[in-house]
């Protein structure tokens, strides 16, 4: 109910700014355009084509830095001497701007999508293998001796004990690295690109036309926030807490 | 604590005894530049595609003592002022808004988080139609980014204050604006430092995202510039700079928030 009210209080308050002429020109396109662009979006077989190649870009990213960043974090994290070695390293490199790796990426992978995937496994591989290091590091020790005490295989370990055991930490982990991938997909298609989300709105920057460019951010809002909210569901309910 | 330690009576020895791992990190990573080097003079690497770490070096040392790479790290470090200011500012007053009065928090405080899950750097077209290809595009770009963390902090670190502090301020006759500014702001303000850090950092990637992305301003352009002219050592050196910029930024903050909450 507030949240409706609220949604119509912004919706008012913008077509109020579009009506009073606060900004020169078109810069500020009304409600009533961008509603219909996202209707036109909704309804266009682009822009789902559009959607499917920035979605398998992230997809493919993502589970490839899922793989690296699970298997480093469990191999780091499970050893007191290399944690203290390499989670300082990875902390700090963590939160520097991956977008200024797109020329490398484009050097190494050229242009298409590969580049953007491997993009994105950088960004994502960062918050994987830390909330992956931090998860071990919570681990009960018990759960490991007992793994040792059935001499179990080192993929057995990880399979059997490991990953079970810090499920939640993994899928948060999973969740952070997703929202970094996302950004910098799209910034790269942005960028230097001829398909995706991000080469849409770049599209539409550059033919000036605002009502698209609008109606194209809001729709990659609303899908990103439904995305999140999906992922902390899963977080919450689809991970019991098993470590104990 | 390690066996050895409780075994041996010192559970808490003063003085921290040596610890290989620092050691171990820093040889793990000489180790592996010194291992590219090796692939690259072998020729199992391309040169053309990634230059010798030595060669990078070079180029990264000329690059600040007689390029423009020093010039181009204040143009960062003025834009990320600006956004700070701006992000202190603007940060500040809606979280503290946000907090007096319950409606809109009610109503806001969780569009508030569901966009700090958003990439809301994305919206940096609309930037560029705004103010064109300029600083003013870059800063804006940087306080988008910023504010989230800082809104949310602020309000948190209100919500957190404990009431007795406030009960006292009222006790004493305290105007309502001398108990906010004398003791719910004090108490808040960790947790409002916390959030302000967490909001410079997101600040800080995005400038310098956004230099490269529109080729204008710091350190981002000079990445650009140096690729689209197949500069490769002084691309390479750039993006070096860059990651080691962020770092020492991201350390520095990390250690004034550890000093300022004692």
């Amino acid at each position: 109910m507030a949240q409706g009210a609220s949604l119509a209080a912004v919706v008012a308050v913008w077509a109020a700014v579009v009506n009073a002429r606060l900004f020169p020109g078109d810069i500020v396109p009304s409600p009533a355009a961008v509603a219909g662009r996202i209707v036109g979006l909704a309804l266009s077989a682009d822009f789902y084509g559009h959607l499917r190649v920035t979605a398998a870009e992230i997809a493919g990213g993502l589970a490839l830095a899922a793989v690296a960043g699970i298997l480093l974090g469990v191999a780091i994290g499970a050893r007191p001497l290399l944690r203290r070695a390499y989670e300082p390293w990875l902390h700090y490199l963590a939160p520097t701007p991956k977008i200024v790796f797109f020329p490398v990426m484009l050097m190494l992978f050229g242009v298409g999508a590969a580049s953007k995937v491997s993009l994105a496994t950088l960004g994502a591989f960062f918050p994987i293998v830390l909330g992956t290091i931090s998860g071990v590091r919570e681990m009960d020790p018990v759960l490991v001796q007992v793994g040792r005490g059935f001499a179990l295989s080192p993929y057995r370990m990880l399979t059997m004990v490991y990953v079970p055991a810090i499920r939640a930490a993994l899928v948060n982990a999973v969740r952070l690295g997703f929202g970094v991938a996302v950004v910098v997909v799209l910034l790269a298609e942005t960028k230097l690109s001829s398909a995706g989300i991000g080469y849409l709105i770049i599209d539409a920057y550059r033919h000036f036309d605002m009502p698209l460019l609008a109606a194209l951010v809001l729709v990659l809002f609303g899908l990103a926030i439904l995305a999140n909210a999906g992922l902390a569901r899963l977080a919450r309910h689809g991970a019991p807490a098993v470590s104990r | 604590m390690s066996d050895a330690a409780t075994l041996s009576g010192r559970v808490r020895s003063r003085r921290p005894r040596f610890s290989p791992a620092p050691l171990l990190g820093v040889a793990t990573v000489l180790g592996l530049l010194a291992a590219l080097e090796a692939l690259i003079r072998t020729g199992l690497v391309s040169p053309f595609v990634v230059p010798p770490p030595s060669t990078v070096l070079l180029a990264g040392i000329d690059l600040l003592w007689h390029g423009n790479g020093l010039e181009a790290l204040l143009a960062t470090a003025f834009e990320l002022l600006s956004a700070a200011v701006l992000v202190g500012l603007i940060g500040l007053s809606v979280g503290t808004l946000l907090y007096r009065v319950t409606a809109l928090r009610r109503t806001y405080e969780g569009w508030v988080a569901a966009l700090a899950a958003t990439p809301l750097v994305l919206v940096y077209p609309f930037f560029l139609v705004m103010f064109g290809r300029s600083a003013a595009t870059i800063v804006a770009v940087g306080v988008v980014a910023g504010l989230p963390p800082m809104v949310l902090r602020t309000i948190e670190g209100f919500a957190g204050v404990r009431p007795v502090l406030v009960d006292v301020g009222r006790a004493l006759n305290l105007r309502p604006v001398r108990v906010f500014w004398s003791i719910e702001f004090p108490a808040a303000l960790p947790v409002i430092f916390s959030g302000f850090r967490l909001g410079l950092g997101f600040a800080l990637i995005n400038i310098v995202g956004m230099e490269f992305l529109i080729n204008y301003g710091g350190l981002g352009q000079l990445i650009n510039e140096h690729a689209e002219l197949y500069d490769l050592p002084e691309t390479y050196a750039c993006i070096a700079l860059v990651v080691v910029v962020s770092a020492v930024f991201v350390a520095a903050s990390e250690h004034l928030e550890r000093r300022l909450r004692g």
